[in-house]
């Protein structure tokens, strides 16, 4: 078990970036029906049942950034969700499922609750991850971004999650927001980076390819949907394309980048279906979270009610689990 | 079982069987089924056992339908049709929705059994084949209700014979039995003899809702049992299945007055442009050919990639070939299932291996399939020239020919490089391209950017050899209905043209310039290749000559047509110039044509010489006005419903009313942008010959209309033969209407043969020659961005 609930280190071999082609996506060709009914077949296609369907759902704890990015976070608030990311299932689940040791992705909070997140995985090994630059809505000068970002890692965090200007994709000023994600990229340093490219914002399935080609030549680790506070979310036929992009860019380059949907995935059946568009369209390697996170925050409660009722045969309650 | 640690390491799906119990139960209860006529199962008789493809295990057995049993089912249909008939569209509404009803409560149990008959996976079945079953029931129960209101003076055909395939047996089934009992017929369905459990499991939805008995009867069994049900005495056969045996029943029901539908095979073009979305394009690939292990009539079994992605889309198929599941058709997590029969999966085998004969590369799926059960790994071939038989013969498994063009005009020449016509598939983001292409591909359904998509409101169906009519919406209704009757006119037969010289008296008086009628061809007089003539006998004797014609005349007349290909993609507006300006020619040259009519004997001349000018009107006025429809289907799809000439169509007019018979006919014909080789009446042609300099003065551009004088039948046949005439309307008796229904089952060409009627009257004209002078095409266009 040591290897599969190893802490959730992020992918070892960063993606170096290069420089910006954009004939590499000005033209891409995406057609938005094509796509929803894609997304709208993969669970149909595929399910998981019984112990294969526990073991997914455990491996959907180990993708998971465990997340608080609220107006009222507070330190104590914080401290709450390390605990769960340290341990999210209870000894009765864990010994039931043979588990010995499993923990979150990483747990994600605001720049000023690093410290405090820091403090409270000390020694699991879970990475905290910090959104940055000006998250969620990114309308803040470059500078006072770029310093977010330092002063998040100065803190202590291993992974930055930015948030991208929307405004240079809906206006096809690609270079803007090239310089604009290579500059975050080197304000990261050792930190590994998820872009944000706030797809509900971009609109059309287009848009979300050429940002996410974008992210990804300007050095992203990973490509990340969404910040949660847009009106729609991760969705299937979004994760779609970006992984798509994400592939291309990979058959291009050589270069491997992680993908991490977030916000709106409450459920356990979430939590199955985005693993299954990673295993048919990218394979195995991008159910390691090395490569792919949930961001999420009560997907794991519905995921641990789940499991319980796997190994007990009833039906739980929220109230039997430790809150988040 | 592994455990969690284990899986987690794997990630693999593992097991997810959907539970037969319930099926397993109903067949251990049932054991052997009877037929299920006037609404009651017969007693079993002989028969033979439906096995399941995926392990071979016997799951009933079945009776082998008799000729009696035919017969006695006909006989309940045929007892049952004037009570149904005659029942309110209402109350037929009500049987209609009390059957979709019923199939919604039995979804799950529905979908297992055709898994376990027909070896498709449960996904297929479950979320494709009977949601459009109950689909189309509540469609239908619609249609019922509103008969009257849409089909004015419309009337049942009368008793349906319907024989459906293996490959969709539940859907088949719901296409062929909704249409048919909501316009108020009564079936006899015989179910595919590899799959002809859900049809049993139907019939017993059917006794419990207390459906009338006699309307839906099945009788089950093999081939012979469908040729017993082609030569019984119903009223209509509407067949799913190969062309082989579409052309066997073309041939049987010649002449036997009974109406007709098929659909048929095909080989479906799927064209990807450069500027497609190329995983879309692999996606549809997979909901192509991969679909129902490509045993799917509509299969886009022809992969055309354009050069330059050539490479890339081929990787790409590779790499999604590579995820595809193959196995358990009862697992969830299956996308390829089993063959239906060995026999099939035998045919598969042996073609491929012609086709890697023949220089064939063969990309197959890398799946391990069960070690027992019909499977065949699904894949792609390339290096397939147009010339190799797996280019041109229907392979019926998961397996696509991959060939490459250059530019968009070499894409539709080899999408239409085929004897079928049934579907086709075009993939590119300019809609520009993706709609210039659907409309010159022939094909009866066009999916843009997409493909297999199907709903109850739209029709299906063919063009060429993939058959003729259409199932769903409007269109298929009409094949379920007969016309306002029309009343036959009897018609003096020609005499028998002699080409001998007749030796005359000298005529009186100053000798007129001799005129003797020539073949009108391409736009131009032209000799018959016989270099014989005939004598036209007026009432006073010989009033001219004409030429006779032989099969080498009509050959040429074709081919003339052919060339005329313009007049098809002219506007509506353009063709009813010209039509109006052909009747503008004809009242100028009133006195001349009604003088001709006179001297040949014709009663009342000066009439069908004004009738005829106003038919010209009439059809000029339809030209741009007689169009399609724009379907209700699935949410962001625009399917339209858009009628198509034929192309070159043969017109044997009626030997009575010598110019307006003639016009009656072309001027329908070519108002829809067909251009027509017409054989005029034989005893008088001159009234059409005549026409030529109003033809050649009315802007009429050459080989829309061509002309072939001589013997009817003679000339008949050899255009209902003819391969490149692709429709085919003959007026005249009823051995004349035989043969031309049995020439035509070569191209399986659109037949429409009638006995003369009063061309004076309203059944001289009207939408229903429109109806006859077109076919439709649907063409689905998914939108949203």
């Amino acid at each position: 078990m040591s290897q599969s609930a190893a802490p959730a280190l992020s992918n070892t071999d960063r993606n170096p970036g290069m420089p910006l082609r954009i004939d590499w996506f000005d033209q891409i060709a995406v057609n938005t029906q094509a796509a929803e009914r894609r997304a709208a077949t993969l669970t149909t296609r595929r399910t998981v049942k019984k112990e294969w369907q526990a073991a997914w759902l455990v491996n959907a704890i180990r993708c998971i950034d465990l997340t608080t990015l609220a107006g009222d976070d507070t330190e104590d608030r914080v401290r709450r969700l390390c605990a769960k990311a340290v341990r999210p299932l209870a000894d009765h689940i864990m010994a039931g499922l043979g588990l010995e040791h499993l923990t979150t992705g990483a747990v994600c909070v605001y720049p000023t609750m690093v410290a405090a997140a820091v403090r409270a995985v000390a020694g699991t090994g879970i990475p905290v991850a910090s959104v940055a630059t000006g998250f969620p809505a990114g309308l803040m000068p470059l500078d006072l971004r770029l310093a977010e970002i330092r002063y998040a890692v100065d803190q202590g965090a291993e992974e930055i999650d930015i948030v991208i200007t929307r405004a240079h994709v809906l206006d096809g000023n690609w270079t803007a927001l090239y310089d604009e994600v290579a500059a975050m990229r080197e304000a990261c340093g050792a930190a590994h980076m998820k872009a944000i490219l706030a797809t509900g914002d971009l609109q059309t399935l287009r848009n979300v390819y050429k940002a996410s080609m974008v992210a990804m030549q300007a050095g992203s680790d990973f490509i990340k949907t969404s910040t949660g506070k847009e009106g729609v979310n991760a969705t299937l036929p979004v994760s779609l394309i970006m992984v798509r992009a994400l592939r291309d860019y990979m058959d291009r380059t050589g270069h491997r980048v992680g993908f991490k949907p977030a916000g709106g995935m409450k459920t356990a059946k979430d939590a199955i279906a985005w693993q299954i568009l990673m295993k048919e369209e990218m394979g195995n390697d991008w159910l390691r979270p090395h490569l792919f996170r949930l961001g999420a925050s009560s997907m794991l409660g519905d995921i641990e009610r789940q499991l319980e009722h796997h190994i007990t045969g009833r039906y739980s309650a929220s109230s039997r689990h430790a809150l988040a | 079982m592994p455990t969690v640690t284990e899986i987690l390491e794997t990630m693999d799906y593992g097991p997810a069987p959907e539970a037969s119990g319930e099926v397993t139960a109903w067949l251990k209860a049932r054991g052997q089924f009877g037929h299920f006529i006037d609404g009651a199962f017969t007693k079993p008789g002989k028969g033979f056992a439906s096995a399941n493809p995926a392990n071979g295990e016997v799951l009933a057995k079945v009776s082998q339908g008799t000729q009696k049993d035919v017969e006695a089912a006909v006989k309940a249909a045929r007892a049952a049709l004037p009570g149904w008939s005659k029942l309110a569209g209402h109350e037929r509404a009500k049987w209609l929705y009390a059957i979709a009803r019923h199939i919604q409560k039995r979804e799950r149990f529905l979908a297992v059994l055709e898994v376990m008959d027909n070896g498709k996976p449960i996904r297929e079945a479950r979320d494709i084949d009977v949601p459009l079953v109950a689909r189309h029931f509540y469609h239908h129960a619609g249609w019922a209700e509103m008969l009257e209101d849409e089909f004015p003076g419309a009337r049942p055909v009368g008793v349906c014979g319907q024989i459906i395939p293996w490959n969709f047996p539940l859907l088949m089934l719901a296409w062929k039995i909704a249409p048919a009992i909501a316009a108020g017929n009564t079936v006899v369905l015989k179910p595919a003899e590899y799959t002809p459990l859900t049809a049993l499991a139907f019939a017993e939805i059917c006794a419990e809702i207390g459906l009338p008995k006699g309307v839906v009867n099945i009788v089950t069994g093999d081939g012979e049992t469908g040729a017993a049900l082609v030569g019984s005495d119903a009223d209509k056969i509407a067949f799913t299945g190969s062309t082989e045996v579409g052309r066997a029943i073309r041939k049987a029901t010649a002449g036997t007055g009974k109406k007709l539908t098929l659909e048929l095979g095909g080989k479906s073009p799927f064209i990807v442009f450069a500027d497609a979305d190329l995983d879309a394009a692999v996606e549809g690939v997979v909901d192509a050919i991969w679909f129902n292990q490509g045993q799917v009539c509509c299969a886009g079994s022809r992969i055309l990639v354009q050069e330059g992605i050539a490479a890339t889309f081929q990787s790409r198929l590779k790499a999604r070939l590579s995820k595809l599941r193959v196995g358990d058709p009862l697992d969830k997590s299956t996308d390829v299932g089993a063959i239906v029969d060995p026999v099939q999966l035998t045919r598969i085998r042996d073609l491929v291996a012609k086709g890697e004969a023949e220089g064939a590369v063969l990309h197959q799926a890398e799946a391990q399939l069960p070690a027992k059960g019909c499977f065949f790994a699904p894949g792609f071939m390339t290096n397939v020239q147009p010339a190799n038989i797996v280019s041109e013969v229907e392979i019926f498994g998961p397996v696509a020919t991959l060939t490459t063009f250059r530019t968009p005009a070499e894409a539709v020449e080899l999408a239409n490089n085929s004897r079928y016509g049934l579907a086709a598939s075009i993939w590119s983001e300019n809609v520009n391209l993706t709609l210039d292409i659907a409309a010159k591909v022939k094909a009866g359904v066009v999916w843009v950017n997409s493909t297999n998509i199907f709903d109850a409101g739209a029709g299906f169906g063919g063009y060429r050899e993939s058959g003729f009519g259409r199932e769903g919406g409007r269109e298929g209704m009409r094949e379920y209905l007969s016309s306002p009757v029309v009343k036959a006119k009897p018609e003096a037969e020609a005499p028998d043209l002699s080409a001998a010289p007749v030796p005359g008296a000298p005529s009186k008086g100053p000798a007129p310039i001799d005129r003797t009628a020539k073949m009108y061809i391409g736009g131009a007089q032209k000799r018959p290749d016989s270099g014989y003539s005939y004598a036209v006998m007026g009432k006073a004797g010989e009033i001219g000559l004409a030429g006779l014609g032989n099969r080498k005349d009509i050959r040429n007349a074709v081919e003339a047509a052919h060339k005329a290909s313009g007049w098809g993609k002219a506007t509506g507006h353009n063709r009813a110039q010209v039509l109006y300006y052909l009747a503008e020619n004809l009242s100028a040259r009133k006195a001349e044509f009604t003088a001709r009519l006179k001297a040949a004997g014709v009663a009342k001349a000066a009439d069908e010489v004004a009738t005829s000018i106003r038919r010209a009107f009439y059809y000029a006025a339809q030209a741009d006005k007689f169009d399609g429809a724009v379907h209700s289907t699935k949410s962001a799809h625009v399917t339209l419903a858009m009628p198509e000439p034929f192309g070159v169509m043969g017109v044997a007019c009626p030997n009575d009313a010598p110019l307006l018979g003639f016009l009656s006919l072309i001027l329908p014909a070519i108002a829809m942008g067909n251009r027509v080789v017409a054989i005029p009446s034989a005893s008088m042609p001159l009234a059409a010959t005549d026409l030529y300099q109003v033809f050649d003065t009315s802007d009429l551009p050459g080989g829309v209309v061509n002309i072939v004088t001589g013997a009817k039948d003679e000339l008949a046949k050899t255009l209902a033969g003819h391969d490149d005439v692709a429709a085919m309307w003959y007026c005249g008796g009823p051995d004349g209407a035989r043969m031309t229904e049995a020439e035509s089952s070569g191209n399986l060409k659109v037949t429409w043969t009638f006995a003369n009627r009063d061309w004076h009257g309203s059944d001289g004209q009207g939408r229903d020659f429109l109806l006859r002078a077109t076919q439709v095409k649907n063409i689905w266009v998914p939108y949203g961005e």
